[in-house]
């Protein structure tokens, strides 16, 4: 087997156990006298606890504890935190309301927490959990995000008045108005984002062990970011310190954001394991994951588009309703703030930007980041109210887009992002050809011969990843560096362990990354292992969310194979008799420049380890190097996708024709990777714009709580996808990579929604577009057209 | 407590179990076979797919107790003598799965529909097929290849 090389589609190292059943997620794992746990969930949004009544229940078969909100305060367990401050516009700090991990006194979600049962069986615990009998002292809850902070509306945290958490701002509200007032035409749109539940096909779950001979824990759990984990339940819960801590997150099954945050049930798996004296086990049921996983996206929006007499946009104003839910989950205020307005300028040069959020609490399940966290909502803002304004203005919308496409980089943003390289025509060219836009015209009068409507979406997205620099996220506000660490650490042998902070949950990590180190160290990919996810070898790291693995992970790592190359020099330098500055490294070989004499990269790594031939006092023995790389910049994958869908305009019914997606992600390390984190970032966009939507009714009771009633998106809704690829390469990583996990999500959502408004003739379709809502559309639309004539 | 015998894999395999517990509470609590694995407790996602008799059941809607006699199939026994299941290796020659979970399922529904509708599978009989199982990753792009690929090559 030779050295593998960036830019081919190696098959996945990863997959062999999967696909034979031998994965090892959390919920595989067995412990020696292991627990289970049975949370018991409030049935109601908002309610006093007046009393909990368990004595029955503590007598059942193989109950060994009940522990509830008193437990927990008694035990001096700390509040979930939200470790991102946003301040208001008059500086104040954001009024983050205190989140126990079981409720105490109060409940402020259907799904909240009352009290845990451990038992010896699952269905033990169950039937406990079942008798506990809880008098509550219903409230009138505050579910709707539009009516929130009504005067009256129920108060759901004493510190936060109208359930109020921030009223941020970021732009010049000054020049944005006067722009408008200038303009000549204004387009106005007002839209709803609606709330999505993340829905990871495996549930949640957590294993909490304590050793009274070590007094330890570990904790294994479904994360995505293992070490935030331990920091944050270690620094701020206060379960145990960190060095005495261990966080293991083995397989996990898909995390898209849901997996990122720090929860109650591990909070309490790893606490009440100490108290039991034996491993609590945990593991979500999916009606569990509809209540009290974070949801994502739930904004009400309002825009407004300033445009000059030539055709160019000169301002853009958004004020946002940003739903928090019940409690701050770890990262929530920063998604709708920081992730969300520095894209409003989307791929256009537009000269004054202002936008006002307000994080408001509800009587819901926490909110946070979801796949594209923040900018799949503000992509929806730009792309659509460029699209409407297109309309109106009687321009073809690619057109009009090409007339206020940012041409030049770096560009500095009027809302703080500083893009740093893009082809925002070439993508957008690119995806008009081969979509065969010309052509549209003909198949929609084709469509329309067969009696059905036929319409075209546009979306040029755009997207910040790997945030960063530390210091710049600090600056904002955020609890932690968003660096990423890696160790290379070669065995006498000259096999290669790779330690990264990253987490693998599907990204095929093992693969890619694998890939790099063969690539850079010339040997072959099975020399090669990549170890993640656990806290005792793998020394800190950040983890994975916002498309960071490539752009922030992999540059750690070529960092730390530049150390290994560079050690490796000296030693060489011994072995082959030469001065170190002759030496070169290339296809796995150490070479003396000039002559024939080298050394494989193997030999090199047992001659470190040996140390025979060099002076250890100068160059110490072993071949292991670490690295702990930060960014310079964001890095801003961009694109084109098209959306063409035809319409049943009797049924409303709504089948994606047609998908072309042309992305920007600079470097590629392997195609049939990010080829499949397109398609499923489309297929979950697909799924907002035409399927699903997290209800709650008037009294916060959740109306769809199951796959029965949350439609998720199947194989026979989605169609095959057309993908391919612009280049530009990103000036901010030695790579020259982009990020591509969430493109798929922020563009598909408005390319849908585009094209039917644009099949329908009516602009006002909200997502889900169910039939039953692009039907009523037509009417309307059928109206219009009839008071016109 | 009742006792419950059967075939897994070919294999004899018995446990006493709760006359509530389900056939795949089974397989990966009494018979560590965890391959088979549980999304949502409520016959929608299809991870818990495994073969009885022959046939495509979702584990987590039978009773334990009802796979008396019957012989059972695990993706644990797909592979036969540490060589992949031409399925198997179609799924991951395209790329046809990213985190995993859903891909046990996925398999066995695969080798369902090719017993059932033999191995010429169009692109539309294939996404018909797979209403019962969800995958949050993949947007089916690729498992639809995976099995259309695999169909053949189990010719």
């Amino acid at each position: 087997m030779s050295a593998s090389s960036i830019g081919a589609s190696e098959r996945r190292t990863e997959d062999k156990r999967f696909i034979t059943g031998r994965g090892q997620y959390t919920d595989d794992i067995r412990r020696p006298y292991q627990t289970h746990a049975c949370f018991l969930r409030s049935p109601h949004a908002h309610a006093t606890i007046k009393g909990i009544d368990f004595k029955k229940a503590s007598k059942m078969p193989g109950v060994l504890a009940i522990l509830t909100g008193d437990d927990i305060a008694n035990d001096k367990i700390g509040n979930l935190i939200c470790g991102w401050m946003v301040l208001s516009k008059d500086g104040s700090p954001m009024k983050a309301g205190p989140h126990p991990a079981l409720a105490q006194g109060k409940v402020r979600y259907v799904g909240d927490s009352v009290a845990v049962v451990i038992a010896e069986t699952l269905d033990q615990a169950k039937d406990a959990a079942n008798a506990i009998k809880v008098d509550y002292g219903v409230l009138p809850a505050a579910a709707d995000l539009a009516k929130a902070r009504d005067a009256g509306a129920a108060q759901i945290h004493e510190n936060a008045p109208r359930n109020t958490i921030y009223e941020w701002v970021i732009g010049d509200e000054a020049a944005v108005d006067a722009a408008i007032k200038r303009a000549k035409h204004v387009t106005k749109i007002d839209i709803v984002n609606n709330r999505l539940i993340p829905n990871a096909i495996e549930p949640r779950a957590a294993i909490g062990e304590y050793d009274q001979g070590t007094e330890s824990f570990t904790l294994w759990t479904t994360s995505q970011n293992p070490h935030v984990a331990r920091l944050v339940l270690s620094a701020f819960i206060g379960i145990a310190p960190e060095h005495k801590f261990r966080v293991i997150a083995p397989d996990v099954g898909g995390g898209f954001g849901s997996k990122i945050f720090i929860y109650p049930e591990e909070t309490v798996c790893i606490w009440a394991s100490k108290k039991v004296g034996r491993p609590v086990r945990w593991t979500a049921e999916r009606n569990e994951s509809f209540q009290a996983d974070a949801h994502g996206r739930d904004h009400i929006t309002h825009a407004e588009l300033a445009i000059d007499e030539k055709g160019k946009i000169t301002a853009l104003k958004v004020k946002t309703l940003a739903n928090i839910g019940a409690y701050m989950s770890t990262f929530s205020s920063a998604v709708p703030t920081f992730l969300y307005a520095p894209l409003l300028s989307g791929q256009y040069e537009i000269p004054s930007i202002y936008c006002e959020v307000d994080g408001v609490y509800t009587n819901t399940a926490p909110v946070d980041a979801y796949r594209g966290a923040g900018r799949p909502e503000a992509c929806f803002v730009i792309e659509r109210i460029v699209e409407v304004a297109a309309r109106e203005l009687h321009i073809d919308p690619a057109e009009f887009r090409k007339k206020n496409f940012i041409k030049s980089f770096p560009y500095q943003t009027p809302v703080a992002s500083l893009y740093d390289a893009g082809d925002y025509p070439g993508a957008l060219d690119k995806a008009l050809q081969q979509h065969d836009y010309k052509n549209f015209g003909k198949r929609k009068a084709e469509s329309e011969r067969n009696g059905k409507l036929r319409g075209i979406g546009f979306s040029s997205y755009i997207e910040a990843c790997g945030v960063a620099p530390s210091a710049v996220a600090g600056s904002l506000g955020c609890g932690v560096g968003l660096w990423e660490s890696a160790e290379i650490a070669v065995t006498p042998t000259g096999m290669v362990e790779v330690l990264t902070g990253s987490h693998s949950h599907g990204q095929g990590h093992e693969t890619t990354f694998a890939q790099l180190v063969s690539a850079k160290l010339g040997i072959p990919m099975d020399h090669i292992t990549i170890v993640h996810g656990d806290t005792d070898k793998v020394q800190f790291g950040m983890g994975t969310y916002g498309s960071r693995s490539g752009a922030v992970g992999m540059s750690a790592i070529v960092q730390a194979v530049d150390k290994v190359i560079a050690k490796g020099k000296q030693v060489a330098a011994h072995i082959l008799e030469a001065a170190e500055g002759d030496i070169e490294f290339s296809d796995g070989r150490f070479k003396v420049a000039g002559t024939d004499k080298s050394a494989a990269f193997g030999e090199i790594a047992l001659a470190a380890y040996v140390a025979h031939k060099f002076p250890t006092a100068q160059i110490e023995p072993g071949l292991k190097e670490h690295a702990f790389y930060d960014p310079t910049n964001f890095t801003f994958p961009a694109g084109t996708h098209i959306c063409e869908v035809e319409i049943d305009p009797e049924t409303g019914v709504t089948e994606i024709a047609k998908w072309t997606a042309i992305d920007d992600f600079g470097t590629v390390i392997n195609p049939m990777i990010v080829e499949g984190q397109v398609h499923g970032g489309i297929a979950q966009g697909v799924g907002q714009a035409l399927l699903e939507n997290a209800v709650y009714d008037k009294n916060g009771q959740l109306v769809t709580g199951s796959f029965m009633d949350y439609c998720m998106p199947r194989a026979d809704n989605l169609p095959s996808f057309d993908v391919d690829y612009v280049f530009t390469k990103c000036p901010s990583n030695p790579l020259g990579m982009k990020g591509c996990g969430e493109a798929g999500a922020i563009a598909a959502p408005v390319a849908v929604i585009n094209a039917i408004t644009s099949a329908v003739g009516h602009e006002n379709v909200p997502m889900p577009a169910t039939p039953n809502a692009v039907w009523a559309a037509i009417q309307k639309s059928a109206k219009l057209r009839k008071a016109a004539e | 407590m009742t006792t419950v015998t059967l075939t897994v894999n070919g294999r004899p395999a018995s446990a006493d179990v709760d006359a509530r517990t389900l056939l795949v509470q089974l397989l990966r609590e009494h018979l560590h076979l965890t391959g088979t694995h549980v999304g949502c407790d409520t016959s929608q996602c299809g991870a818990c797919v495994v073969h009885v008799n022959g046939r495509a059941v979702k584990s987590c809607t039978m009773l334990a107790l009802q796979a008396e006699g019957a012989k059972v199939v695990t993706i644990e026994g797909v592979a036969s003598n540490g060589k992949l299941h031409p399925m198997q290796e179609a799924f991951r020659e395209h790329h046809g799965l990213q985190c995993g979970f859903c891909t046990p399922g996925m398999i066995m529904s695969a080798l369902d529909i090719v017993n059932r509708k033999g191995n010429n599978l169009d692109e539309h009989t294939i996404r018909e097929e797979l209403e019962g199982n969800l995958c949050r990753c993949t947007g089916y792009h690729n498992i639809v290849k995976a099995i259309a690929a695999g169909a053949k090559a189990m010719r």
